[in-house]
């Protein structure tokens, strides 16, 4: 049976800071929430589920926090879902959201994704020593520092690729009034000048610790219809794989290159850098924006994605603008960072990213990934009913 | 001897948490020596305030103060309490609505015997001397037999100083067991013997050792001792602390892939300047003086140089 078609009418988000003092978690969610559903034109009494996604419980010791969060977040009395699934997390929780609605179980689905990385450390978090091993693990920076450095050496790119994705991002996020950063004057020459952190990972070459999050208003057909701009959903795919086989590449994992295929398969996409008119990808280090490219099939697999960072290609007028929002390298609430991409990207073919706005984008990829590169969760968005 | 090897963990950390404007003033309340309940939007007086009306789904903002007495709706003995419990003897725990509330409260009942207890009785809160913001400022109910002894209400909470942030040292304690495999793998260790364990299906040799092959789902079963040569396939230099970091940094942290394995292990580099560290390097296990061996990786104090011209990029490429 055909899916029925589902589409995002409602998008609402925080504005990303290090530390939210003033908000509880509840409160911080609402405030995505009441934004999203100002948007769609809804109040929560129009809402049949809710789907809630976060990052692992360690961030901010509170197990399972939907409990906590329920009646806040309006569940009481309607179906409530978590989703958890590392730093895509907010990626699959839309996706799971949109099979709700396409699989005609709900005509109308909030979901919400978010982190309040300033009650914990994600760094500690991430870091707990595992008896009889060796302490060497040094955070998300430290786990993906080797494989940066493995891209580099595959794919000759040249060193300074990395900086030139930073300050294109965080130029991109001065735009952007949600955005945590907004550094201006970055450029090239003072993200290379930045403290090696993880060395190949300069400091500013990696993403901030934010406190935000982001919510979804996803709606069936006839719903859709009283909406202006709704971003009709044209794809959604899931792809995980194993953290430890030998000969896994971890530069360009099997799972986002079967999610990619499949992704455009279903949108009926056959050359992205073509159709695609804008994406938000996942980049919480900046080396990540060639690598992901490549892996998504935007340019060869053999360096294209550095050439076409440095051809100024995923610039905001460039042939494939990427992270127009200033991307996880701006804002980083990373159970909500996926969803944002997710967010961001319907913003564009709604024609509603404000001062980010591609011209005409018709369709957009938003994008997560998650764990040791082993999650991944991506969506194709377009302003127009899909017709497959 | 037991099969596996285990080792307890402690994870602990003391989380912060912003508790907005609702719970906020809840908490200035307990501070204060006055219980704060919220209004909602059916009439209904609630303790402690929701943060969003259930109702209306508005923000919760009629805040009213109910009295430090109640009558006990439901109760349950706690026989033996545990660590972090509010009282260190055996008490209640009960439901409690306030006079003045709609809805009960949870919290200690002190009592010295659950024949103390019923549904029903009246009870009264027993302030925390030194009171910070936190639900533990109330320390417990007390059975009040006479009304005409009830403490008085508080003196209201100072609008001017409310608490917006409370901490919660949460500590997790729990001991962790290796596999059967990787419990080998660390006795071999012990010994000074590097073990790992060959795929029946895709030959490959895994160390440390799985349970099973992530690829075919097959149990590894044949014994493969390696090398303790291997050439480092990537790497890199942490520069930056953090807590709870158990090496100084600046260290190498580098994928090794010992001769005769099909996977790296991960660990560290030295003995050479941490820029000098290149893929491809050879280096050898340095271990430490058997003495200080134990049924860990650790015992391999790190990898060092081996001095050998660096391997030829096409014999590590697809570990990358």
């Amino acid at each position: 049976m055909a899916k029925q078609p589902a589409a995002v009418v409602g998008i609402g988000q925080t504005h990303h800071r290090a530390k939210r003092e003033d908000v509880s978690m509840a409160g911080l969610c609402r405030e995505a929430i009441d934004r999203a559903l100002l948007d769609a034109g809804m109040t929560l009494d129009d809402i049949d589920a809710i789907v809630v996604g976060k990052a692992p419980d360690l961030f901010e010791g509170v197990m399972m926090p939907e409990l906590f969060l329920a009646e806040s977040l309006g569940a009481a009395g309607k179906p409530l879902l978590r989703v958890h699934t590392a730093g895509s997390v907010g990626g699959s929780t839309a996706i799971v959201a949109s099979s709700l609605v396409q699989a005609g179980v709900h005509k109308r689905v909030l979901t919400v994704a978010y982190e309040k990385q300033s009650e914990s450390n994600a760094m500690w978090a991430l870091s707990v020593p595992v008896p009889f091993n060796m302490p060497v693990h040094a955070g998300a920076g430290g786990y993906f520092a080797p494989h940066v450095r493995s891209y580099i050496r595959r794919s000759g790119a040249p060193t300074h690729i990395g900086a030139i994705v930073a300050a294109k991002d965080r130029n991109n996020a001065l735009r952007n009034p949600y955005a945590h950063l907004h550094n201006e004057g970055t450029t090239v020459e003072s993200v290379l000048a930045s403290q090696m952190l993880w060395d190949p990972i300069r400091y500013d070459e990696t993403c901030p610790s934010s406190d935000g999050a982001c919510a979804l208003v996803i709606v069936d057909e006839d719903t859709a219809k009283a909406s202006p701009n709704p971003a009709w959903i044209h794809g959604t795919v899931m792809r995980s794989e194993a953290t430890s086989a030998a000969e896994r590449d971890q530069v360009n994992p099997q799972a986002s290159r079967d999610a990619a295929a499949a992704l455009w398969k279903q949108a009926g996409i056959t050359s992205p850098i073509d159709e695609i008119d804008a994406a938000e990808i996942y980049v919480p280090f900046s080396w990540f924006e060639p690598m992901w490219l490549e892996s998504l099939g935007f340019a060869d697999a053999n360096g294209g994605g550095w050439r076409l960072t440095e051809s100024g290609g995923t610039a905001m007028d460039g042939k494939i603008p990427v992270n127009c929002s200033g991307g996880v390298l701006s804002s980083n609430p990373i159970g909500a960072s996926g969803m944002l991409r997710f967010g961001e990207a319907a913003l564009q073919v709604r024609g509603a990213a404000g001062e980010h706005q591609v011209d005409g984008a018709r369709k957009a990829l938003g994008h997560a990934y998650g764990g040791g590169s082993q999650f991944f969760a991506m969506w194709v968005v377009g302003a127009d009913k899909p017709t497959n | 001897m037991a099969r596996t090897l285990s080792a307890p963990v402690t994870v602990a950390f003391d989380y912060t948490r912003s508790t907005g404007p609702v719970v906020g003033r809840f908490l200035t309340g307990l501070r204060d020596g006055v219980v704060v309940a919220g209004r909602t939007s059916d009439g209904r007086v609630v303790v402690p305030p929701p943060e969003f009306d259930p109702i209306t789904h508005e923000a919760l903002t009629d805040f009213v103060e109910v009295a430090a007495t109640g009558t006990v709706s439901s109760w349950t003995w706690v026989p033996e309490p545990v660590k972090g419990q509010p009282l260190d003897h055996p008490f209640a725990f009960a439901l409690v609505t306030l006079d003045g509330a709609d809805t009960p409260f949870l919290h200690a009942l002190h009592v010295t015997s659950p024949d103390e207890v019923s549904t029903g009785m009246r009870v009264q809160v027993r302030w925390r001397g030194e009171r910070t913001g936190a639900v533990t400022d109330i320390e417990a109910f007390v059975p009040l037999a006479d009304e005409d002894s009830a403490s008085p209400a508080g003196g209201g909470l100072l609008e001017d100083h409310l608490v917006t942030g409370v901490v919660t040292p949460v500590e997790l304690d729990y001991l962790y067991a290796a596999s059967p495999e990787e419990s080998a793998f660390y006795r071999g260790l012990a010994e000074g013997k590097i073990l790992g364990q060959r795929c029946p299906a895709c030959h490959k040799v895994y160390v440390p050792p799985r349970s099973a092959c992530p690829v075919d789902g097959v149990a590894t079963t044949e014994e493969v001792e390696l090398s303790e040569v291997g050439t480092i396939t990537t790497f890199c230099i942490v520069n930056v602390p953090f807590l709870g970091q158990k090496i100084k940094p600046p260290y190498v942290s580098a994928y090794v892939l010992l001769d005769g394995a099909d996977i790296a292990i991960l660990h560290l580099i030295l003995d050479i300047p941490a820029d000098e560290v290149r893929m491809g390097m050879r280096v050898k296990a340095v271990w430490k003086p058997r003495e200080e061996w134990g049924t860990t990786i650790e015992n391999i104090s790190h990898f060092s140089p081996t001095g050998d011209p660096d391997a030829d990029y096409d014999t590590y490429k697809q570990h990358l």
